[in-house]
């Protein structure tokens, strides 16, 4: 078990946020290529979102076409550098690459595909074209993923593309939210500036768009808007003493994490809710950022848990300790936090129930609520016609369209929170379902 | 902008893929599927006198963990009737009337060779090949690689099919001869308007340990094979610059044929002058879709390199093939080894000191596995960066200012060639060795 010291330095920072997937050198990327069968119909395609052509751009770095290599990804997936990074292979191209059946190790691809993308953009290859010019005008909600991989699509097929970004960065939680170890800042926005050198799409930074003007203005200017928004902030819990000084949310937390590296303050004793993936990242992140102690807490049993196996796996190497089947009731603290009470919880009938007769409190000096994420409610309340279902995500039609016919949407405003990679696929997409309905 | 589209001794294609004449394009279905893939071009599975084949037909030579390094056969020509064939050539050709489909043939007499032209020209092929390299079997008949080797057989049949025949004609050849020049002039004397090589050359891949029978193994015995596959591609390439170099031979069109897997692959053989590429192995192992990798390296290799068609760099690398004895003899490089690379295996030293030329040194520290390079003992031979298993480890450093020249040739002209058996002008004069007892020592 890890334990990590209090980062005081930018290097020390990087000492215990070492990147989970660093860059492959030439000769790791060459036999690592070598090993590829070049499946027919192959599996790794099929569970990749973005259905990138996995076994032909491997053979493109094999035989040293790396440029090709990276138009093979480009072309499937705007965002192909940093999924390479960010996404759960284990869980997507990887885990369904014909090597887990003989219990060979799986090819590597998502670091493949990361190498490839990384020399290229690295070496500034010019390898996308802007579509010819067809006078027409989109207008993207949102700078995330969803909204840059729509942006690149649509600047391809000859729209002019205005992006506008509440933040002061692009590509959304790829930047303030996905954690440190997975991906730097640096990464990220290398290869949203690749990208919009040259297909030439603006940014428009902290506007916020959250007005029914503001909105009227877009409708007025543009022929069509993409809603890339993304969720809210952490979701209240309504719980006693909630409102204490260092209560806070996870996606905030991770945030602030990102933005602020060693000089974010981190206390001894550190209790995380939740048990998705967020709540992974956000122990593992509170660990390495030098709590003495991290505990997990998630309201059920270790198998119900949200979270990927190996996103637990990586929080308890990193140090975190877990509880489970117990349920917050209460923050306690004088101002500041000092402790959470929780009471046991346990499944009867198929049903979880709080057992109030049998409570505790651990003691801590910082919450971390990663209880789930907000939608952006709001905003959809501005918009006419704009259907939502009963989860509070906005319904779109196979080619992305949302009931209201000038807006389509995608990412995690759709899906409710999923991965960068399915927020790229629907960018995309949804840049198609906007030229086919102005087509039409 | 880039066109693929090649014009082969006057066969149209979209692009210089073409399958060769083997069991991808033992049918219709086939060659519509590869066509649909990006295929350009197919030369379809030999038609000709009837054959049966064995079962059990295939063998092949694996190298550490790559598959099919090598690949041997003991097929013969189709086994499916004449009238079959030419009905689905029609079909082809009717739902690609711009893909070239090229007819490769195989028959014994005039009358057969007249006869079996008129009907693949009916169904509609752009073209024939002649099949003179079948290694196996149906040389034993007299015809394939039999005819390949007989230079005025050849050149005889040749003439006959360009007599009968109102399409382009290429000559296949096999690469079971000692030199290719011969039959390379046979076929051109004949009339043909362009060559393909290299068909198949005569092997036996392995014996299986426990019955001692040769692969592929036929009820207990087996019979020498015809090797393809990518360990095959030197010995194309060698035969395709031969040809190419020959001042007659090389004005008609030659399409290359051996070992061709990648975009790689295709754009050698198009700098030794090949105008369009054959496949067989390559897609035997992994289907039609390995075009998709050849087609976008090719393009990218293009585009980087400002060529709008392969017309603009083939037969580029001719030039710098050259012969031995005009190498020029000044030029030195000595060997570098990059210490952050390396791993510390120290294969360079071994195979430097025991298969070379003892021009590297080991550390007299433990705990310092990088090895040195003894400069003035290397001969430049580049075998410790051949093994080196790390990328870009071990490099081959210019040592020559590149102002001499002199070459066999030249020297040989300026009488300054060692003549005698210990003659000082020997190159290895003077040059380090250890003495045979400090192998002892060792
Ligand atoms: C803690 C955490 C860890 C994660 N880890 C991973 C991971 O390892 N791998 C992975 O693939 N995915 C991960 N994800 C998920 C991934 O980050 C998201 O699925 C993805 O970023 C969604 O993209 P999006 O474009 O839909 O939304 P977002 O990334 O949320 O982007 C939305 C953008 O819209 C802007 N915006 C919002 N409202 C407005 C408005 N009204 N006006 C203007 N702009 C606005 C926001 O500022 C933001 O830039 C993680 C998420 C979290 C929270
Ligand atoms: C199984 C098999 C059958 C073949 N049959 C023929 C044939 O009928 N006619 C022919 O001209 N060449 C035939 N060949 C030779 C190929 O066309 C080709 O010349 C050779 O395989 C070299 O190319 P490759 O290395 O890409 O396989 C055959 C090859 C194989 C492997
Ligand atoms: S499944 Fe694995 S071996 Fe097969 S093509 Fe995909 S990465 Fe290559
Ligand atoms: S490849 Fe097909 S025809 Fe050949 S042995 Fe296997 S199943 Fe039979
Ligand atoms: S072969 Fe390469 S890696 Fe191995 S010891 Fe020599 S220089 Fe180092």
């Amino acid at each position: 078990m890890a334990e990590y010291k209090k980062p005081k330095t930018e290097a020390e920072f990087e000492n215990n946020f070492k990147q989970k997937n660093p860059l492959m050198n030439d000769t790791e990327a060459y036999y690592e290529a070598s090993r590829c069968l070049f499946c027919y119909d192959a599996p790794c395609i099929q569970a990749c979102p973005t259905s990138i052509d996995i076994p032909l751009f491997i053979k493109q770095i094999h035989t040293d076409n790396i440029t090709g290599a990276s138009k093979t990804i480009f072309e499937s997936n705007w965002l192909g550098n940093a999924c390479g990074i960010v996404c759960p292979t284990g869980v997507l191209c990887e885990g369904a690459c014909v090597y887990n059946h003989q219990d060979v190790p799986p090819i590597k691809i998502g670091r493949l595909q990361n190498y490839a993308t990384n020399k290229t953009i690295d070496a500034g290859k010019v390898i996308f074209k802007v579509g010819e010019s067809n006078g027409k005008k989109i207008a993207i909600i949102g700078a995330g993923p969803a909204g840059i991989a729509c942006a690149c699509e649509a600047r391809t097929l000859g729209y002019e593309v205005d992006l506008f970004e509440a933040k002061e960065k692009p590509s959304g939680l790829t930047v303030y939210g996905i954690a440190p170890y997975k991906i730097t800042n640096e990464e990220v926005l290398k290869e949203v500036e690749y990208l919009q050198n040259q297909l030439d799409f603006n940014i428009k930074y902290k506007a916020t768009i959250n007005s029914k003007a503001a909105l009227k203005s877009l409708e007025d200017d543009y022929d069509a808007i993409f809603i890339g928004v993304g969720l809210g902030k952490t979701r209240n819990l309504e719980l006693e003493g909630e409102e204490k000084e260092n209560v806070i949310g996870a996606v905030e937390f991770v945030e602030e994490l990102r933005m602020k590296h060693h000089k974010l303050a981190v206390p001894k004793k550190v209790v995380i809710l939740g048990g998705g993936n967020t709540a992974m990242d956000a122990a593992s992140e509170a660990a390495r950022m030098g709590a003495k102690k991290t505990v997990l807490a998630y309201r059920n049993s270790k198998e119900k848990m949200g979270a990927y196996r190996f996103e637990y796996d990586l929080a308890i190497s990193a140090g975190v300790d877990s509880l489970f089947n117990v349920t917050p009731i209460a923050i306690t603290g004088n101002g500041k936090v000092e402790g959470v009470k929780f009471a046991k919880t346990e499944m009867v009938d198929g049903k979880l129930k709080t057992n109030m007769n049998n409570t505790f409190i651990v003691r801590c000096d910082m919450v971390i609520k990663a209880t789930g994420q907000a939608k952006q409610g709001h905003l959809y309340g501005l918009i006419d016609d704009l259907e939502i279902d009963t989860k509070k995500r906005i319904k779109t039609n196979d080619e992305f369209q949302t009931s209201n016919p000038m807006y389509f949407a995608g990412g995690d405003a759709i899906n409710g929170g999923a991965e960068v990679v399915n927020a790229a696929y629907d960018g995309k997409m949804a840049a198609q379902g906007i030229h086919n309905w102005l087509n039409k | 902008m880039i066109d693929l589209s090649v014009n082969f001794g006057g066969i149209k294609a979209p692009n210089p893929f073409w399958l060769a004449s083997a069991p991808p394009t033992n049918s219709g279905y086939q060659i519509m599927k590869a066509f649909e893939a990006g295929w350009g071009g197919a030369v379809w599975k030999t038609l000709g006198v009837p054959v049966v084949n064995v079962s059990s037909r295939y063998g092949s030579v694996n190298y550490r963990n790559s598959k099919m390094m090598g690949f041997s056969n003991i097929e013969l020509i189709t086994d499916r009737t004449l009238a079959d064939n030419l009905r689905e050539m029609e079909e082809v050709k009717k739902y690609f009337p711009d893909h070239a489909v090229i007819a490769s043939l195989m028959v014994e007499s005039r009358a057969e060779w007249e006869q079996i032209i008129k009907d693949v020209e009916n169904a509609g092929a752009d073209g024939i090949e002649l099949n003179f390299g079948c290694p196996h079997g149906m040389c034993e008949r007299g015809m394939g690689s039999a005819v390949g080797q007989e230079p005025e057989v050849l050149k005889t049949i040749v003439g006959w099919v360009k007599e009968a025949a109102n399409i382009p004609v290429i000559t296949k050849l096999t690469p079971n001869i000692s030199d290719i020049i011969p039959p390379g002039l046979a076929a051109l004397q004949g009339g043909t308007d362009s060559i393909s090589l290299i068909n198949t050359i005569k092997s036996i891949v392995g014996i299986d340990l426990d019955t001692y029978a040769p692969y592929p193994i036929v009820d207990g015995k087996g019979t020498n094979g015809g090797y393809c596959g990518p360990a095959v591609k030197p010995i194309a390439m060698n035969m395709l610059k031969d040809l190419a170099q020959h001042p007659e031979i090389g004005r008609i069109p030659l399409s290359g044929i051996g070992g061709i897997e990648t975009w790689r692959d295709v754009v050698e053989f198009i700098l030794l002058g090949a105008t369009s590429v054959q496949v067989c192995t390559a897609v035997m192992h992994y289907g039609f879709g390995i075009v998709r990798e050849m087609e976008a390296g090719l393009r990218q290799f293009m585009e980087e390199r400002n060529y709008n068609t392969i017309y603009d760099f083939a037969g580029k690398a001719l030039p710098n093939v050259t012969e031995w004895k005009h190498l020029n003899l000044e030029h030195k490089v000595v060997a570098e080894i990059n210490a952050d690379k390396c791993v510390g295996c120290e294969l360079c030293y071994i195979s430097c000191d025991d298969g070379a030329h003892q021009a590297i040194s080991l550390s007299d520290d433990p705990l310092n596995r990088i090895p040195s390079i003894i400069e003035e003992n290397c001969v430049g031979c580049n075998l410790c960066s051949l093994v080196c298993p790390v990328e870009d480890c071990i490099t081959m450093v210019k040592k020559d200012d590149g102002t001499e020249h002199s070459s066999w040739n030249e020297r040989t002209l300026n009488n300054d060639i060692p003549t005698t058996f210990n003659d000082d002008r020997a190159g290895g004069k003077g040059h380090f060795v250890p003495k045979p007892s400090d192998a002892l020592k060792i």
